[in-house]
């Protein structure tokens, strides 16, 4: 690992409580994020995974705790406020525009231009170029940047998402759900994607479903349930057989096993 | 990590395979105005054969087909912008009566200097257009209600304003009042060509559709059109003043009607209060079989411009060829029917299985 676990956090959560009426969706959560580590943030539906990255986005402001970016405290008006500050995050399918070209989507409201006064024009030699070196930067091979991001895999757009997110100065990047909709092949497209943001110094916090992706991938875990914090691990700590039984609800899983064991047919089982 | 590496090196030589094949086929086919292109083509090829003799094909057929395409395209290219932005504006018919109206009264009735009546008209078309902008963006309802009342309201407004104003429903005689010639020259005079008198509206409806096609394809508030009408939410988390945009585009539309009244009000030297009629159908017409999307996000200003230039040729084509007008409406139609049918397979096929 190039960083120690001791170094200092680039964003921090700090006993965050978020309430909505009278459901407690967090409940004095903290999570530190440090540049060029994979976060990966666990639990099963309603942990309050989504409440806490909307805490980090700006979509949400705590009711209490403090988001701290390089060590001081921020409040965050707006997902604009959180994007200024190096916070990006790349939704699945909220994030691209199907029928417009790849590059067009790259630079949507951020256009390169060129010429001044009425000839001030959309550079779009500039937006396709920087656009391609970008891809490749990230390992994804688009020759063609004018096709349009309908025609990409899920697991392209994905990265393309990511790509954008690492070019406009990102420092942290969220990762919500990046696999939950891909085959195996293209999972795979988008780790290795997440690796090369983090040699680039980012810090990355990923949520997943998935044990398998989640410890191929990360090097802290984070587990939540029913919107407390289970803990925090780091991968040399822990195993991979911990981090899947704790995502499943441990012993809640094993008695599952046991009780299916017990009712199914004997014949249908090898 | 090395097996990781080749495994990335040989996804880069993979799919670059793939695109090679289907590269410029695709390409060609994304473009939202290929299938109305050919269908212009295919068009004017019909009516050279059947109205060939019979004028279609001389110089003064072209210029009468094109002065009628110039009319409709001017609506139609500024209706183009609207709908990639993801909007309808059905108020631009009535718009068109209430802005010759304006100048009318003003100009007839008033005596005032024709270009101060086309001033206050544009003004009245901009505020016009921003209404609708805000009221859309501010209720969250379909632009296609909400205009489809602004239709009414403005066409009733116009009607009932006028009679109230002149006790008729049509003026005349804007030709005696002062600044008329200038506008003439502007709006309604000839350029000869070839032996035959081409109005000046078709330069005005090629110079829109130039700069409409500028401003949507080179330059950021294009890109920004085709980011809110493709998808709102997405385009808003990128930093696209949405709103902004959107209520731009509506003012756009008012202004292109606004034009529309005026070469027709100069030209005719009178206005009538139902002038316009139908003309918001029409565009949206024209800007469908031009290959834009309904749904917003894609299309071209360029097709809705040839779009109108197959309106024109149909409805003056079917004189030449000697069919009854009355026959007009059912073409029409069905050539809709063809076209979005046409963008439907073609858009698929651009798009691939996926």
């Amino acid at each position: 690992m190039m960083t120690e676990s001791g170094s200092s956090p680039m964003v921090e959560l700090r006993n965050v409580t978020k309430s909505f009426g009278n459901v407690r969706a967090l409940q004095g959560v903290s999570v530190r994020i440090v540049s060029g580590e994979v976060h990966c943030l666990l639990g099963d539906n309603g942990a309050g995974k989504s409440t806490l990255i909307k805490v980090l986005s700006g979509v949400h402001p705590p009711d209490n705790g403090d988001i701290l970016i390089d060590g001081s405290p921020v409040r965050f008006g707006s997902p604009r406020d959180a994007l200024h500050a190096g916070i990006a995050t790349a939704y699945q399918d909220l994030a691209m525009i199907p029928l417009m070209s790849v590059s067009r989507n790259f630079f949507l409201g951020a256009e390169p231009v060129k010429g001044w006064g009425p000839f001030r024009r959309f550079d779009v030699t500039t937006a396709d170029e920087v656009t391609r070196v970008e891809l490749n930067r990230m390992g994804i091979a688009i020759r063609d940047t004018s096709q349009p991001v309908g025609t990409l895999s899920g697991g392209e757009r994905q990265s393309v998402a990511i790509a954008r997110a690492v070019y406009f100065g990102a420092r942290v990047l969220i990762l919500d759900e990046p696999t939950a909709a891909l085959g195996v092949k293209e999972a795979g497209v988008v780790l290795r994607y997440i690796a090369r943001a983090r040699e680039q110094g980012l810090g990355v916090i990923f949520i997943t479903h998935n044990a398998h992706h989640a410890w191929a991938i990360g090097d802290v875990f984070t587990v939540l349930s029913r919107g407390r914090s289970l803990g925090t691990f780091r991968k040399e700590e822990t195993t991979r057989e911990a981090i899947i039984s704790m995502m499943a609800g441990g012993a809640a899983l094993e008695e599952l096993e046991h009780e299916l064991g017990q009712h199914a047919p004997p014949h249908t089982r090898d | 990590m090395t097996a990781s590496q080749i495994d990335i090196e040989q996804r880069d030589v993979e799919p670059d395979d793939r695109l090679q094949q289907t590269h410029v086929v695709r390409r060609l086919l994304l473009r939202p105005e290929v299938g109305a292109i050919i269908g212009a083509a295919a068009l004017w090829v019909y009516f050279a054969i059947v109205a060939g003799d019979t004028g279609f094909l001389s110089m003064r057929g072209t210029a009468s087909y094109l002065e009628v395409s110039a009319h409709l395209g001017i609506l139609a290219v500024a209706v183009s912008l609207l709908m990639i932005g993801g909007e309808f504006d059905l108020s631009i018919g009535s718009m068109i009566g209430a802005a010759g109206m304006i100048i009318a009264i003003l100009s007839v009735e008033h005596e005032l200097n024709m270009w101060v009546s086309m001033l206050a008209a544009l003004l009245v078309a901009m505020l016009v257009g921003a209404i609708n902008g805000v009221i859309v963006r501010w209720s969250g309802l379909p632009s296609f209600i909400i205009t489809l009342a602004t239709l009414f309201i403005i066409r009733g407004l116009t009607i009932a304003l006028t009679r109230i104003e002149t006790g008729r429903t049509q003026l005349g005689g804007l030709d005696d009042a002062a600044g008329y010639d200038l506008a003439k020259q502007v709006f309604d005079s000839n350029i000869d060509l070839f032996g035959a008198a081409f109005p000046i509206s078709i330069a005005w409806w090629f110079g829109l559709t130039a700069l409409a096609t500028w401003v949507l394809l080179r330059t950021p508030f294009g890109n920004w059109i085709f980011g809110a009408g493709g998808n709102e939410q997405a385009a808003r988390n990128v930093g696209v003043p949405v709103n902004r945009v959107k209520i731009l585009l509506f003012v756009c539309t008012a202004v292109a009607a606004w034009l529309v009244a005026v070469i027709q009000v100069t030209a005719t030297t009178g206005a009538d209060v139902l002038r316009g009629t139908q003309q918001e159908f029409f565009a949206i017409i024209a800007v469908v079989i031009g290959g834009t999307l309904l749904t917003g996000g894609y299309g071209s200003a360029i097709g809705a411009a040839i779009g109108a230039l197959i309106f024109g040729m149909v409805r003056q084509g079917i004189v030449y060829a000697g069919v009854d007008a009355d026959w007009f409406q059912v073409f029409l139609g069905v050539m809709v029917l063809i076209a979005v049918l046409i963008n439907r397979y073609v858009r698929q096929r651009a798009m691939g299985a996926r």
